[in-house]
């Protein structure tokens, strides 16, 4: 008798783990395949010669090159400009967010969103309307006054692209950890006799670090996989198009461009790695008590505060504003505005070529419905499994976050290429799929994350009065976990709804042919031309309005929180 | 030794919107004093703390620091030391530089402030600990960091915002009497917040009882604990058994009173107020442990006997709480059973004994 019931009672949660273990391989077989080996296929060719030993000497080659060392050079010189300028107007903003309180806030955030929603190549081509050699700002400079600003040209162009759609990255996450620092301790501070710019000095400026710290290396990760800017700038001497280059033009096999990825990436996890290392610094300084009372301001204070968000407002509109005129325009060329108007670009997109918004939303639907599902099964896992390899798990399914598009992309060119894939009917990057893939693979993350952090919000002593009051495993979940965590698993799919609507880096690669391509690539391809320039502009206000309502779902749904898609 | 201030405040109101958390807040703190402002959370108590602090202006009224107005000096020209009650120990800064911070901001030397932070760490017992950052330290080593960075600055005033509260029961025992004995040796003058009356009662030289952003009495405490002024005071410190009564005959410097569930009971006239007239109502208080209880049948002399029946009983140790029902009313009982004598157990019919000089006498003002 004692016997039987000792067997039971280890056989019952032996039976459970068996089941979540099989779960577990499944999820680890498939992003070995979509992300792990991909990655470590594009290291390898870059890491053998042409007998498969081990070398260094394509990397030796890298760094021999003019070209690229001038590329290299301009990547890291590209993001530590976006950062600088981007912090000189993020950070005040965060400021004004976190510590004071006055009409007209709202505006703050708008601030916030506003650039977001507009994929930084489709603003870059507004801005070339508005701020290039040609463009309305120049145009009236050259009439009025007869000099011009070389804004768009080259690299700056790229960066003054970037620092307006990026800084929102820098902003939040330094407000966040503005918002978090206990009010006590810079009371402390003042009674102890600091004030002013000495208290800013030493006691917030170190304790908001971590977040700014952390703002800015998402900013950085993002500006060097960005390639879709360099690229509609014409601006090729940066890591990514020069990658791009490589493999379109060169061939798949060239090994210059898997040298350029392998660099790519050291960048983007340094960055991440480094990212992490200050959030978890931000830990201790967020014991939080009570309410901060936000400081009151008003007359000059306040109107030079809204001066100045006015000002970044204007700026970070003139995207908008150009590829909406620029949508509805017939003729706009050597002009301040356009010359005559039509709707057109409307019914180019929406019934001469519809493909392009019906591939996205069928794409990102997919994709951000996968997410949701792997996302999930991946946050229960790792919160209520006692399974060796979770960190394992863990670290792959992040891993996305440091893996530009390009790379990515590169990977599934190289390992999907040339054979038939089992149920596609060809190989799979000749399939719509492909894309679906990529997109699932790296925007998983995002839900992993969303779902974790909703997960970990219900306490396990929740389902466990549940169980203990006669629920199984079964109606726990189904009455108890899911219903608290649905929240956060649905705002996970919408950003990554949103972030695959505008995803171009591996897009572009990727593409089997035009009829298969999604919005992002529609707007590449339009924009080739003089021509089409007007559609790609209303392809870009369609992405706008996917990416706006996107996000509107999502504040609905996350609330205060939604700002947590552009956290680490 | 350290400089001790005077602390004054005339008539100080604070209000958010419409809502008055401070009103009409006199009140005058002497040099080396330890004065506890002690009530329930939401009296105000904190407030007023961080209003001689400098982090709030008050509405109406005056601080005065050695007989100087100092509403509208800023915080950080007030040199007076606050301990906050999470600490608010810098998590970027190592326990030497959390401690050395004050001194830097008065440009002390060096050399000095290395000597001062030293002494201080000393003075709390903390010396070795000077590298560590404070997240590694336990709660009370790191409460003995805030208290040592705020007095090695030698401030006028010490204010302490519920120090003791976010340590466990037996430590915050252990860190009252030290805060005791540090606040004595150097002589500062004092000023504590806490809603606990324990910790009131032993610490301070006075005490002002708060309840919705007024005081509503000041005392030592004794006086506090003894000579409540009203429900209010008599129910927050300590525990009470209250009656309400009608007063029926006053004198010899005795009153007897009628209560209004229909008991007799007299009280000394001297303890009270001295206005007890035949016919006032009144509200009369007997502290649990001033009450004896009997078996009914043993015979006593005691002028206040009321019999009722035991409905529970918590043992505690050194002593026995009893909950004893009398005319319809709970009334509490503290006794001190000497060892291996038997418990009254619920059911058992008891009489309540005290003396009239044990019965307060609260003014009306229910």
């Amino acid at each position: 008798m004692p016997k039987s019931e000792a067997a039971l009672t280890i056989r019952l949660p032996a039976r459970i783990d068996w089941w979540q273990g099989a779960i577990m391989m499944s999820l680890i077989a498939i992003l070995v395949a979509f992300i792990l080996y991909p990655v470590l296929r594009v290291l390898w060719v870059s890491l053998s010669d042409e007998k498969g030993d081990l070398t260094l000497i394509h990397f030796v080659n890298f760094f021999r090159r003019p070209l690229f060392r001038e590329a290299f050079v301009n990547t890291l010189l590209s993001g530590l400009l976006v950062v600088f300028f981007g912090s000189l107007m993020a950070v005040p903003l965060a400021y004004c967010s976190a510590r004071y309180e006055f009409r007209g806030k709202i505006l703050l955030q708008t601030l916030a969103t506003l650039p977001l929603v507009i994929p930084p190549f489709v603003g870059a081509v507004a801005l070339q309307l508005i701020l290039g050699r040609s463009g309305m700002v120049n145009l009236l400079l050259m009439r009025y006054f007869d000099v011009s600003f070389p804004f768009m040209e080259g690299l700056s162009g790229v960066v003054l692209v970037q620092t307006l759609h990026y800084f929102p990255f820098i902003m939040l996450n330094t407000a966040v950890s503005l918002a978090n620092i206990d009010p006590s301790l810079e009371e402390m501070a003042q009674n102890m006799g600091c004030h002013g710019w000495r208290l800013f000095r030493r006691i917030t400026l170190p304790l908001m670090l971590p977040g700014f710290m952390a703002g800015s290396l998402l900013t950085f990760i993002r500006v060097i996989d960005d390639l879709g800017t360099p690229l509609m700038l014409n601006y090729k001497i940066l890591l990514a198009p020069q990658a791009y280059l490589r493999i379109t033009t060169v061939g798949i096999d060239d090994v210059d461009g898997y040298a350029i990825c392998v660099v790519l990436v050291v960048f983007s996890l340094l960055s991440l790695y480094a990212a992490r290392k200050y959030l978890s610094l931000a830990d201790y300084a967020t014991a939080h008590r009570g309410v901060v009372v936000l400081k009151p301001i008003r007359g000059i204070r306040r109107a030079f505060v809204l001066g100045f968000i006015g000002i970044v407002l204007g700026l970070s509109l003139l995207p908008h504003i150009g590829i909406f005129l620029l949508s509805f325009s017939k003729i706009w060329s050597f002009s301040v505005l356009p010359t005559s108007y039509t709707l057109d670009n409307y019914t180019e997109i929406l019934f001469r070529a519809p493909h392009f918004v019906k591939n996205t939303l069928l794409y990102t639907l997919l994709a951000a419905g996968l997410d949701v599902l792997m996302g999930a099964a991946i946050a229960f896992l790792l919160l209520r499994s006692r399974l060796p390899g979770r960190n394992f798990l863990d670290a792959i399914a992040t891993l996305p976050l440091a893996i530009p598009g390009v790379v990515l992309a590169v990977g599934y060119l190289r390992v999907f290429h040339g054979w038939d894939f089992p149920g596609a009917g060809g190989p799979l990057t000749s399939h719509w799929m492909i894309l679906v893939i990529a997109y699932t693979m790296r925007r998983l993350p995002y839900t992993v994350r969303a779902c974790y952090a909703a997960l970990q919000q219900v306490h396990l002593s929740l389902e466990e009065s549940a169980q203990n009051l006669g629920a199984n495993r079964m109606k726990t979940f189904l009455k108890i976990t899911l219903p608290l965590i649905t929240g956060g698993v649905v705002a996970g799919g919408l950003i990554a709804f949103v972030t695959s609507c505008v995803e171009l880096s591996a897009t572009i690669m990727l593409v089997p042919k035009v009829e298969m391509g999604p919005i992002s690539y529609g707007i590449y391809v339009y924009m080739q031309s003089a021509l089409g320039r007007g559609a790609g502009a209303a392809l870009g206000v369609v992405a706008i309005l996917l990416v706006s309502a996107g996000t509107y779902l999502t504040h609905r749904v996350f609330g205060g929180r939604a700002g947590s898609a552009f956290r680490i | 030794m350290m400089k001790a201030a005077q602390v004054r405040l005339e008539n100080v109101g604070k209000r958010y919107g419409k809502q008055w958390v401070l009103r009409q807040v006199h009140l005058q703190i002497e040099q080396g004093e330890f004065y506890t402002f002690l009530g329930p959370s939401g009296c105000g108590k904190t407030t007023l703390l961080r209003t001689i602090a400098g982090f709030i202006a008050p509405d109406e009224g005056t601080v005065y620091l050695d007989g100087t107005p100092v509403n509208h000096v800023p915080p950080w020209r007030r040199d007076v030391g606050m301990v906050f009650q999470n600490y608010a120990l810098w998590p970027h800064m190592s326990v030497y530089e959390n401690v050395a911070f004050g001194l830097r901001e008065r440009k002390v030397t060096r050399a000095e402030i290395d000597r001062r932070v030293m002494q201080a760490l000393e003075q709390v017992d903390l010396k070795g600990t000077e590298g560590r950052r404070p997240s590694q330290l336990s709660g009370g080593q790191q409460q003995r960091v805030a208290l040592a960075r705020t007095l090695v600055i030698q401030p006028r005033v010490l204010l302490l915002d519920e120090p003791l509260s976010n340590l466990d029961a037996k430590l915050r025992a252990e860190m009252r009497l030290e805060l005791l004995k540090l606040q004595r040796e150097v002589g500062i003058t004092t000023i504590y917040v806490t809603h606990d009356q324990e910790e009131a009662l032993a610490l301070s030289t006075r005490i002002a009882v708060m309840e919705s952003g007024r005081i509503v009495q000041e005392g030592s405490p004794r006086e506090i604990y003894e000579e409540p002024g009203d429900r209010f005071v008599a129910e927050f410190v300590g525990k009470s058994n209250l009656f309400l009564g009608t007063i029926t005959r006053a004198a010899d410097a005795l009153i007897e009173v009628r209560t209004d569930n229909g008991l007799q009971i007299r009280a000394a006239f001297s303890v009270g107020s001295a206005r007890a007239q035949q016919g006032e109502t009144v509200l009369l208080n007997v502290r649990p442990e001033a009450v004896e209880l009997k078996p009914p049948d043993a015979g006593t002399s005691e002028m206040n006997q009321l019999s009722g029946r035991v409905t529970a009983l918590a043992y505690q140790g050194s002593s026995v709480e009893y909950e004893i029902e009398v005319r319809g009313r709970a009334l509490k009982a503290h006794i001190v059973h000497p060892k291996g004598t038997p418990l009254f157990q619920p059911g058992d019919e008891v009489h309540l004994v005290f003396a009239p000089q044990n019965v307060g006498l609260l003014h009306h003002g229910l």
